[in-house]
């Protein structure tokens, strides 16, 4: 089984692999592959802690209530795959600051924590707003050969590109 | 279809769990869980994102269209439309570069040790679609709604019944893109 302590498998491997698992998450569960949702209902689950049963009325929440679903249960278990693949590789170690943005940036964790804060922050939003993220739209949306996902792939990518090239070549 | 295995609410949890971890090992395993990575794809000078993602939606789309002409299968194409799409896109494309992770692989990259994606990615998506909850009843009036064309797929929109007429041309074009990367050495 040395295969499964190697670092890294070839990009096509794991591409044909996460497209065999879509079949089965169609097959099994009649869903495709997505993370984001899960963490919109996460979202107005926390927020029901603080503010109580009156998030449920939100038109949001009414539409996507804050319950734990299918796709919730795949987050998590994202984490604990990856945890999994990480151990087995030795590839496992706590980290505050990557080595492309320490290079630009320098190694102070407060810069990087804030800076990944505001990303995740137009991540969240920019993910509900086009209504999926790089696995609903960008792998289970394009293989589906929908419209809206197609569409939302390539602005992610445009903006992206755009957003990295003035981070690391203008700013850094 | 397998409908009363989809009606069954707690092994549906379960076999939602057993697929994260299968997609959380492959995704690390490809190195995306990596800002280092990511933030290469971005950069046009690693295209390892792109090579999974093409390699995933080619697999994925012959045999999910398979399944559905086995009648084992239904799409669930996400309705859209240019408001939705093209701004939403834009801003989370912005959030990709800044936070150098997506949803899935920030979860990935919490699972492999990285604080950043913790700390700043989740409870960064959470603020922010706690925000997009907020700003929904207004935006869901009128920005949204620009240039709806709902659940559309491309066999749809050009107007073919069977699906495999685009399929395949469209699986060749994907394939083409990853033999073009592959030639040019990246």
């Amino acid at each position: 089984m040395n295969w499964l302590s190697m670092v890294r498998w070839s990009p096509y491997m794991v591409g044909i692999g996460i497209g065999i698992l879509s079949w089965f998450a169609f097959l099994l569960s009649d869903k495709p592959i997505g993370c984001s949702t899960a963490y919109a209902r996460t979202s107005g689950m926390l927020e029901r802690l603080v503010r109580g049963d009156r998030v449920l009325k939100k038109a949001y929440y009414q539409k996507f209530a804050p319950v734990v679903d299918w796709e919730w249960m795949l987050v998590v278990g994202v984490v604990i795959g990856a945890f999994i693949s990480a151990q087995l590789s030795g590839a496992f170690h706590v980290l505050w600051v990557p080595s492309t943005w320490a290079a630009s940036f320098g190694t102070g964790p407060v810069l990087r924590w804030l800076v990944a804060l505001i990303g995740g922050v137009l991540m969240g939003l920019g993910a509900r707003w086009a209504g999926g993220c790089t696995s609903g739209h960008g792998i289970s949306g394009t293989l589906q050969l929908a419209v809206s996902s197609w569409l939302a792939a390539i602005c992610f990518f445009i903006g992206g590109i755009a957003a990295a090239m003035l981070i690391f070549h203008i700013i850094g | 279809m397998l409908t009363r295995l989809h009606e069954q609410k707690n092994l549906q949890l379960l076999l939602g769990l057993l697929i994260g971890i299968v997609f959380g090992f492959l995704l690390q395993k490809g190195g995306v869980t990596d800002y280092n990575v990511i933030i290469g794809q971005l950069l046009l000078t690693d295209f390892t994102v792109a090579k999974i993602m093409l390699a995933a939606s080619i697999t994925g789309m012959l045999g999910v269209h398979l399944l559905r002409s086995r009648g084992l299968a239904q799409l669930h194409p996400k309705p859209g439309s240019l408001g939705t799409s093209v701004i939403g896109g834009l801003i989370f494309g912005v959030g990709f570069a800044v936070l150098g992770y997506y949803p899935g692989t920030v979860a990935g990259a919490v699972g492999q040790g990285a604080l950043d994606a913790l700390f700043g990615g989740v409870v960064g998506i959470l603020i922010g679609s706690g925000i997009f909850a907020a700003l929904y009843p207004r935006l869901q009036r009128s920005i949204l709604r620009v240039g709806d064309f709902g659940e559309l797929t491309l066999p749809q929109a050009l107007k073919v019944k069977n699906a495999w007429v685009v399929v395949i041309p469209v699986a060749f074009a994907l394939i083409a893109m990853l033999w073009l990367l592959e030639l040019l050495g990246l």
